[in-house]
């Protein structure tokens, strides 16, 4: 199969090729690479709607109720859903799609479960790739779980056209419980799990949370909503879609989409340039006749690592331009 | 290191047995591999769409309820129909000796049942995967 037969089964949204597809870039298989090249002019039409919060907040089940809404308005739907992989075997029970699985035999949905494999940030190495083969497929619209954030676990916001944030009531202080850098970037705030306790307060709280942010921006931008849902009941589900139709208007006649996606393609640039160069610098500092010998202080405890790094580092010659 | 082995582990039907295929989840990922599970009362469908989707190596059906003779060879068939063909069929769980020649012939590659060691399922797969990509890099 030449990279070409395999971007035309892709464009044609063969549903194998794209997994296989997906595959290949995910285990760094060289023809991923080959094969995206083919397809990345025909991206670039899909929405990408992030989905981010805390672990358990609903993320999944959230996901499963809006590809159902999405679905009757007429969208097809492509989802990636990133789950924490084990640091120490590389394993994972990724969880997230039985949430979603009444979906599963729609051909017009297409769900996607990835490890993290080692990477920090929310999403998986080769989430960005996924999405836009998923793009490429004609997905309309594609949702992108993150794993539960953490401190700042919020790569998702560079890659995503329309943010959004799942919060829950009941964790006492909810705007502390959404990191500071979240509430500064989520597009649509959903307050998920509104049947239980303090739903209203959570509201209240995260409203006036939003209005300081939003107080000083110039009239007509964008103010994020906060919408009460109860995914586990299909609650809410209209209204979510109606933010996020909402949404991708204003970014439209603002054009502010076009930056979006600018720093999106710079971001990802900038980190497949760090991990190349670094893995490049490694070996070729790793290789030098002078590294064992340094390398053998560190190890007997003789040569603290700071000093060996850094001289190691500066005797490393930049090939001239 | 080598990519992970991706798994689809899947509870066909009305049966609702948990333990088996929670424990097989549990020991894979311990092994190093990428679990999914499809949830309980699948259709054939539904799996094989999820296994086609998530470009899993391996289709791990769990059966205890005496209903594999109805949705496993099915199963098969719409797998290799939708270019699934290169994945390992297997199940684990109740199946009588009687019914097992009909569902290798169907396309299962292996049965395992009550009392089988996690560490023998590992084995296999792991056997299985270093045979496939011995022959695919030839
Ligand atoms: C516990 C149990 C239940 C519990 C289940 C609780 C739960 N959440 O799982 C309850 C009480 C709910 C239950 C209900 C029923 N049960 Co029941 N149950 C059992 C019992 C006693 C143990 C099953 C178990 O958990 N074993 C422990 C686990 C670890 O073993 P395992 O599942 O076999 O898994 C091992 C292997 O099979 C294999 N494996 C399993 N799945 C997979 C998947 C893959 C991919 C791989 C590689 C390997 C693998 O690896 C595991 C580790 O060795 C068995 C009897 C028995 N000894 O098997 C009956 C049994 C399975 N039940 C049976 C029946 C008939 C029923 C009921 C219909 C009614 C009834 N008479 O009780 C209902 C049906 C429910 C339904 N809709 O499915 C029959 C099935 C007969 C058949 N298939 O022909 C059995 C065999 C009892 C019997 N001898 O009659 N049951
Ligand atoms: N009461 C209530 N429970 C809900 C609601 N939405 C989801 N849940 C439950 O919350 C639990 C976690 O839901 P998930 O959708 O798996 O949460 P998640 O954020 O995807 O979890 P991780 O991916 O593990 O971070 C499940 O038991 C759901 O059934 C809701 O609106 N109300
Ligand atoms: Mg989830």
């Amino acid at each position: 199969m030449t990279a070409r037969g395999m971007a035309d089964r892709v464009l044609a949204r063969e549903v194998a090729a794209g997994a296989r597809l997906i595959r290949w870039l995910e285990d760094d298989d060289p023809r991923g690479a080959e094969v995206l090249a083919q397809l990345y002019p025909h991206t670039g039409r899909a929405r990408v709607v992030g989905i981010t919060g805390s672990p358990g907040a609903g993320k999944s089940t959230l996901a499963g109720m809006l590809i159902g809404e999405l679905r009757r308005r007429g969208r097809r739907v492509g989802v990636v859903a990133v789950d924490p992989s084990s640091p120490f075997t590389g394993g994972a029970v990724l969880g997230d799609r039985v949430r979603m699985q009444q979906h599963a035999a729609d051909p017009d949905v297409f769900i996607r479960s990835m490890g993290s494999r080692g990477q920090h940030g929310g999403l998986a190495r080769a989430s960005f790739d996924a999405l836009l083969v998923l793009d490429a497929m004609g997905y309309d619209t594609i949702l992108v779980e993150t794993v539960g954030v953490g401190q700042e676990e919020i790569e998702i916001v560079s890659l995503a056209d329309t943010t959004l944030i799942v919060a829950v009531p009941g964790l006492g202080d909810e705007v502390q419980a959404i990191k500071a850098g979240l509430m500064e970037a989520g597009d649509i705030f959903v307050l998920n799990k509104a049947d239980r306790e303090g739903a209203s307060q959570a509201q209240r709280q995260l409203e006036l949370a939003l209005h300081l942010r939003t107080q000083h921006q110039p009239e007509g931008g964008w103010i994020p909503p906060v919408i009460p849902a109860v995914a586990s009941k299909c609650e809410g589900a209209a209204a979510v879609v109606d933010a996020l139709d909402a949404h991708a208007q204003s970014l439209a006649d603002t054009d502010a989409l076009k930056g979006r996606r600018a720093a999106r393609a710079y971001a990802v640039f900038l980190k497949l340039l760090r991990d190349a160069a670094t893995r490049r610098l490694l070996d070729a500092a790793l290789a030098r006749p002078d590294a064992a010998v340094l390398i053998e202080a560190v190890r007997d405890l003789t040569l603290d690592p700071h000093a060996a790094a850094q001289r190691l580092v500066a005797r490393l010659e930049l090939a001239a331009p | 290191m080598a990519p992970p082995l991706r798994v689809l582990l899947a509870k066909l039907g009305l049966d609702t047995h948990t333990v088996g295929v929670t424990v097989i989840a549990h020991a894979l990922r311990d092994a190093g591999m990428e679990v999914i599970f499809t949830g309980l009362k699948q259709t054939a469908a539904a799996v094989a769409a999820t296994a086609i989707q998530e470009d899993v190596d391996v289709v791990g059906v769990s059966s205890l309820s005496a209903a594999h003779m109805r949705h496993i060879p099915e199963l098969a068939r719409l797998l290799r129909e939708q270019g699934g063909a290169d994945k390992l069929l297997i199940v684990g769980g109740v199946v009588p000796e009687e019914d097992q020649a009909s569902l290798h012939e169907a396309g299962v590659a292996r049965i395992f049942t009550m009392g089988a060691s996690t560490q023998e399922i590992i084995d296999y797969l792991n056997d299985w995967r270093r045979q496939r990509d011995a022959a695919a890099s030839v």
